[in-house]
């Protein structure tokens, strides 16, 4: 049962790659990134499951809050950056 | 064994969500159809994942954790696409809306 979930996971972890590596736009990028994070604190809770290890649910927590953070951080890093060469980016 | 049964479903059910929302994270023309398709694994996928294991976790210290991981991903993945299309837009990421509709988009 876990396993089936974190298999579907781990195709949207590679969709979300694949996405990364193709999109267009610096944004694009950072969603790929979003996404990856976000589903890698649900591989973990899960996996906290799979092995029966209920301190990785920790993990799981810290890593939800930390992959937040960094967007928010890489998002300022690229407004700033857009901002001051004043170029707009294609679709 | 009812929970069992639940929690079965409701994993399926999630993965299945996670794995629509990526698969629209790919194949989405441009960039805000795109953020469309992702966030729908941030809020779906994670409340049916997370509620499914709570299932199986029955009332214990991890259940709590797990309501933190929930609670924390519902607060920051709306907020974090927020500021995605806020910095794109600001960039000049035009949405699809402003061109007219006859011209076929890339």
């Amino acid at each position: 049962m876990y396993f089936t979930v974190s298999l579907a996971i781990l195709v949207t972890m590679v969709l979300a790659v694949i996405r990364a590596l193709k999109g267009p736009s610096v944004y694009d990028r950072v969603l790929a990134v979003n996404m990856f994070g976000t589903k890698t604190a649900l591989l973990l809770s899960v996996v906290a499951f799979l092995y029966g290890r209920p301190d990785f649910l920790d993990l799981a927590l810290i890593y939800a809050l930390i992959n937040f953070v960094g967007v928010l951080a890489v998002l300022e890093f690229f407004q700033k950056r857009s901002a001051a060469q004043g170029h707009t980016t294609k679709d | 064994m009812l929970l069992d049964i639940l929690s079965w479903i409701l994993l399926c059910l999630g993965g299945g969500f996670v794995l629509v929302g990526g698969i629209g994270a790919l194949r989405m023309p441009n960039f805000y159809t795109r953020m469309h398709a992702a966030s729908l694994t941030d809020s779906t996928g994670s409340i049916l994942i997370v509620v499914g294991v709570m299932c199986q976790a029955g009332l214990s210290l991890a259940t709590i954790k797990l309501l933190t991981i929930l609670i924390f991903l519902l607060l920051t993945g709306p907020t974090a696409t927020y500021a995605l299309a806020n910095a794109a837009l600001l960039s000049g990421m035009k949405p699809q809306a402003d061109t007219d509709e006859g011209r076929s988009s890339s």
